[in-house]
C-alpha cells in the first residue's frame, strides 16, 4: 500500500471541504473496499478522509412511509434493525448476507452505494425500492443515481448523509453469491407497491439496473410464471472467470423468479 | 508519524505508526502479538479476526489510525493465565483443529457468535464461518467444537 495523509472528519462538512481540497482524496467509510484497493495498489489517493467518527451518520429511522437509514450505518446494524425487520424484511435479508459477518461488522450503507461495485447488494435494493439517495448537497432519485462502473451521480465533495427507502407492500432479494467473496455473481431485488412493481439487477452488468420487461409482466400478474419466458439480453453484461455473460443473463431470471416466489 | 493508542487485551499500548499501518501489523509487528495470523490478506480468509470494541472484525482490513483510542482483544487476550477460554478448550476438546493456522481468527470468531447468538444451530454455526476458510478440517470438527461450547455455556 502506498502511504497517504489521513484525516478523521467530525462533521459531513468537513469532510467534503477536506476530500476537495487535496491533490487527490478519497472518502472513506467502512473501508471494506478501500482498504483491500489500497492494498492492491489500485487507488494511490493523496489523502483518505475517514467517516468513521461522524456519530450522526449512524442509525435506522421510519419517517412517515419511509425507512431512512444513515450512511455509515453498518450491514449488521441493518440487518439486525427492529425497525427495517418490520418494515422492509427482504432488505434486512439483504444486509445480512452481504460478505461475512467480520465484513457486516464494519461495512455501510453508504459505501456500498456510493461506491457502485457491479457486484455490490444493496444497489438492486435502491433501485427496486425507488429510494432517494440525501447528500449533503440535494436529493437524488434511484433511477439518476447510478451511472455505469464503479460511477455515480455523485460530484466530487458530495456525499451521502442518508438512503430513504419508501415502504413497500411486498420485497424480496435473491442472490447467487460467489461462493468465496460472498459477492453477487447475479442478485434481484423484487419490489411491490399496489400494482407498481420494480425489479433491480445486481452482480449482472457494469453497474446495477432496472429490469423493466419483468416489471411490466409483474406488474399484471405477480407470480414467477408470468416472467419465466423474459429472456434478460445478455448484451453488455459482465463476462468473468466467476460467471460468462450468458450465464448472468439466465440467472437473472432464476433469481428474479426465487424473489417473486419469495414475496408470495 | 502519528503516534496512536490502542488497548490490546487491557492493556493501553501507544506507538508511532504510518498511516498506511494495518492494524494486524500493529498487534504482529509492533506489539509482537503473532497469535493474530493473516492469511489472504483481502479479507475474506478470516485468519486475522480479533475483538474490537465487542464485536469481530478483520484486522487485515483497518488502519491502525483509524481505531485509535479503541479496545481490541486477541487471541493472546482469550485464557485467563493458564487456563483456556472454554471456546479454546472446546477446540481441544473436538479436535478442530489440524494445522492451526486459521484457528486464531477461527475462535474469536466464534467467541463472537455465542455472544450475539449463544444457542446457535448448526446451520447457524456454518453460516457464520463463511468469513473464516479451513483448508484442513473440512470444518466438521470445527462445527462440533463450538456447538459444544455453546451447550456447555448453557449448561453453566
Amino acid at each position: 500500500m502506498y502511504n497517504f495523509n489521513y484525516h478523521q472528519a467530525k462533521s459531513v462538512d468537513e469532510a467534503s471541504k477536506l476530500v476537495t481540497s487535496v491533490e487527490e482524496g478519497k472518502v472513506m467509510a467502512g473501508g471494506m473496499t478501500l482498504i483491500p484497493t489500497l492494498k492492491q495498489r489500485l487507488a494511490k489517493p493523496s489523502d483518505v478522509v475517514d467517516l468513521g467518527k461522524i456519530a450522526d451518520l449512524k442509525g435506522v429511522k421510519k419517517e412517515g412511509n419511509a425507512i431512512v437509514i444513515g450512511a455509515m450505518t453498518r450491514h449488521y446494524d441493518v440487518f439486525t434493525s427492529d425497525i427495517v425487520k418490520a418494515a422492509i424484511p427482504g432488505l434486512s435479508g439483504l444486509a445480512g448476507h452481504i460478505g461475512d459477518p467480520h465484513v457486516r461488522n464494519r461495512g455501510t450503507i453508504g459505501g456500498s452505494i456510493a461506491n457502485s461495485d457491479p457486484a455490490a447488494d444493496y444497489p438492486a435494493s435502491v433501485l427496486a425500492l425507488n429510494a432517494t439517495i440525501i447528500t449533503n448537497k440535494r436529493k437524488i432519485a434511484a433511477d439518476d443515481f447510478f451511472k455505469g462502473l464503479f460511477e455515480t451521480a455523485l460530484e466530487p465533495g458530495e456525499l451521502i448523509t442518508a438512503v430513504s427507502y419508501p415502504i413497500p407492500d411486498k420485497a424480496h432479494y435473491m442472490k447467487f453469491p460467489n461462493p468465496a467473496s460472498r459477492y453477487a455473481i447475479v442478485g434481484v431485488f423484487v419490489a411491490k407497491t399496489g400494482n407498481n412493481v420494480r425489479v433491480g439487477v445486481t452482480g449482472a452488468g457494469a453497474c446495477a439496473f432496472r429490469q423493466k420487461d419483468m416489471e411490466a409482466a409483474l406488474s399484471k400478474n405477480f407470480s414467477p410464471d408470468a416472467i419465466k419466458d423474459i429472456k434478460q439480453d445478455q448484451n453488455g453484461l459482465n463476462s468473468d472467470i466467476h460467471a460468462s455473460a450468458e450465464y448472468r443473463a439466465h440467472l437473472v431470471n432464476v433469481m428474479a423468479r426465487r424473489a417473486v416466489q419469495a414475496c408470495l | 508519524m502519528p503516534s496512536v493508542t490502542i488497548t490490546v487485551n487491557g492493556k493501553p499500548e501507544t506507538r508511532e505508526v504510518e498511516n498506511r499501518t494495518l492494524l494486524v501489523q500493529f498487534l504482529r509487528e509492533y506489539l509482537g502479538l503473532t497469535g493474530t495470523h493473516v492469511g489472504c490478506d483481502t479479507t475474506q480468509c478470516g485468519a486475522c479476526v480479533i475483538d474490537l470494541d465487542g464485536y469481530s472484525a478483520k484486522s487485515c482490513t483497518m488502519l491502525a489510525v483509524q481505531v485509535n483510542g479503541s479496545s481490541v482483544k486477541t487471541i493472546e487476550g482469550l485464557a485467563d493465565g493458564e487456563k483456556l477460554h472454554p471456546m479454546q478448550e472446546a477446540f481441544r476438546e473436538n479436535h478442530g483443529l489440524q494445522c492451526g493456522f486459521c484457528t486464531p481468527g477461527m475462535v474469536m470468531s466464534a467467541v463472537h457468535l455465542l455472544k450475539v447468538n449463544p444457542k446457535p444451530t448448526e446451520r447457524e454455526i456454518r453460516e457464520w464461518l463463511e468469513g473464516n476458510i479451513c483448508r484442513c478440517t473440512g470444518y466438521h470438527n470445527i462445527v462440533k467444537a463450538i456447538a459444544a461450547c455453546a451447550e456447555n455455556q448453557a449448561k453453566a
